[in-house]
């Protein structure tokens, strides 16, 4: 995989509240401001990627033909690969499949949503979910919205390992210090352990701040060829190693507490050659603070049961801690756009490898990162995609 | 400590199909129902034509104890009552989502005995949820 295709865009909307600006404008914007970091145009791009989260999606016969012709693209190849927020981690793995294929040489791919806007909160897109999937009829019934099914997971990890919410509360209390210097964070203060656990409980046993905030805005990123690399003058990010899994509840058998990550983690493991130890910095999912403590052992960086140890004391503050882990402030501090975090985690690992990041939280030298998403919900069936990126 | 279910009935309605039917229509008698595996002999859920483990529609329905133990719980408060979503690991086997009902949801923990009470839903039929017993 490795040298197979380069990132060379990559751009994040700097809004947080996009009650002016439709959604496909929000995708063309972020589509232009990759082309644009990366010394491409519209005109150049032949292979497109979207998800669900595209505008005319749910448009029967339409579908991203909507944004394509929005977008005035010429294309030779369109992947719409749907795993919610994990998505456009795969889309990367996905790109560089086409692009070695010879399907495309320009590869877009673009995110973007407006739930503040629309005032949706997860809760409520969970309510929304549809009859239609088989399981609803024994899960709606029950009204699980997203912070019960994060809950339990929390819950469990409690019971089996003995983890604390004060362990929980310092990977908020990372993300803040993070955030402080994120001008377009949606909270940019620094919060204490105390802050967390003195915030009402959003469902056992998560407070409100265990949980991430709900923003508009969305962003995109240009792979291509590595003879189109050669012309831009862009700093050289590959990725060296991709995974992609579904977690399911596999007809009641399943440990809550191993998610998708266990699979994908390991499989860009091997595929990049490179352990976790050796990664410098690394862009984890987090929906909740529950979601990057449980990542972060399935993908390996500490033992099963040991993640409260692993996040407590500013482990995941940059400058601090052994793991520089979400330095722009995350999706619980800074920006989860559409309710989707995989491609404000790419462009986290992208800036912190060209040596983009904000200073106070730049990784010295950052030449190997990783960049982890889960889409659909960690309690329950979700989608896992794992990417190691290499500068080179 | 009871909580009482609000007002305007908060349990959407189930809406079954012809695979679903049966474990629906033995929810309305009161009996708990999951479908079996014959290939490996064993009970999945939910329930379905085709068995997870095998692909095969070699499949029959067995009558579940009704007992188990809480796998996982979070509690949250909904219209200014709490309510606890569960997963209950059944005697059979399988871990079920539910919700806890009937009992101090505040002290209920992971581990805890369980059997199952039916509630009434929205148009009138009963879905299964737990409640907490008492352990020797």
């Amino acid at each position: 995989m490795k040298n197979k295709a380069f990132i060379v865009g990559a751009y994040e909307h700097p809004t947080r509240d996009a009650s002016d600006i439709p959604l496909a404008q929000l995708h063309a914007e972020v589509a232009a401001g990759a082309l644009a970091d990366a010394g491409l145009s519209l005109a150049d791009v032949d292979g497109y990627f979207c998800a669900g989260d595209v505008a005319g999606w749910d448009a029967p016969g339409c579908g991203p033909f909507s944004m394509v012709e929005y977008l005035g693209l010429n294309l030779r190849h369109l992947d719409t690969t749907e795993s919610w927020g994990s998505a456009y981690i795969n889309h990367v793995a996905h790109a560089v499949q086409a692009i070695e294929a010879g399907k495309c040489r320009v590869a877009l791919i673009t995110q973007a949503g407006r739930p503040r806007a629309e005032r949706k909160s997860p809760a409520q897109m969970h309510s929304e979910q549809t009859q239609s999937a088989h399981e609803a009829q024994f899960e709606l019934p029950y009204g699980p919205v997203v912070t019960n099914m994060y809950g339990m997971v929390a819950a469990r990890h409690m019971y089996e390992h003995g983890t604390t919410p004060e362990q929980l509360a310092w990977i908020k209390v990372a993300a803040s210090h993070h955030a402080q210097h994120n001008p377009n964070a949606v909270l940019p203060k620094v919060v204490t352990v105390e802050d967390v656990l003195n915030s009402p409980i959003a469902a056992t046993p998560l407070h409100r701040l265990d949980c991430c905030i709900i923003s508009d805005g969305g962003g995109a990123l240009v792979v291509v060829h590595p003879d189109v690399a050669r012309d831009l003058d862009r700093p050289k990010i590959t990725p060296i190693g991709a995974g992609f899994t579904v977690k399911h509840l596999n007809g009641g058998y399943f440990d809550i507490l191993a998610s998708g990550g266990v699979k994908s983690g390991a499989e860009a493991f091997a595929q990049a050659g490179v352990t976790p130890q050796d990664i410098q910095y690394a862009s984890i999912y987090d929906s909740f603070t529950i979601t990057v403590l449980v990542q972060l052992e399935n993908l390996g960086f500490c033992a099963p049961g040991q993640g409260g140890r692993f996040v407590a004391e500013g482990n995941l503050i940059a400058g601090v801690g052994r793991l520089p882990v979400n330095t722009d402030g995350g999706g619980l501090c800074s920006n989860h756009p559409g309710n989707r975090g995989g491609m404000t985690k790419l462009i986290e690992a992208v800036r912190q490898l060209r040596g983009e990041a904000h200073p106070a939280v730049q990784v010295p030298d950052c030449h190997l990162a990783l960049a982890h998403g889960t889409g659909g919900q960690l309690g329950s069936r979700h989608g896992s995609a794992t990417l190691v990126l290499e500068r080179v | 400590m009871s909580v009482e279910m609000p007002e305007q009935n908060p349990i959407t309605a189930p809406e079954p199909t012809a695979e679903t039917a049966a474990y629906w229509d033995a929810a309305d008698e009161g009996r708990l129902v999951l479908k079996r595996c014959l290939g490996t002999g064993k009970a999945f859920h939910p329930p379905r034509k085709i068995s997870p483990f095998t692909g095969r529609d070699d499949t029959d329905w067995i009558e579940a104890e009704g007992t188990g133990e809480v796998y996982a719980l979070s509690v949250s408060t909904r219209q200014g009552a709490e309510h606890c979503i569960a997963y209950i690991a059944l005697t059979e086997g399988p871990i079920i989502l539910s919700a806890l009902t009937r009992c101090d949801l505040s002290a209920a923990k992971i581990g805890q005995r369980v059997r199952v009470v039916f509630e009434p839903c929205a148009n009138g039929r009963r879905v299964p949820m737990f409640t907490t017993v008492a352990t020797d």
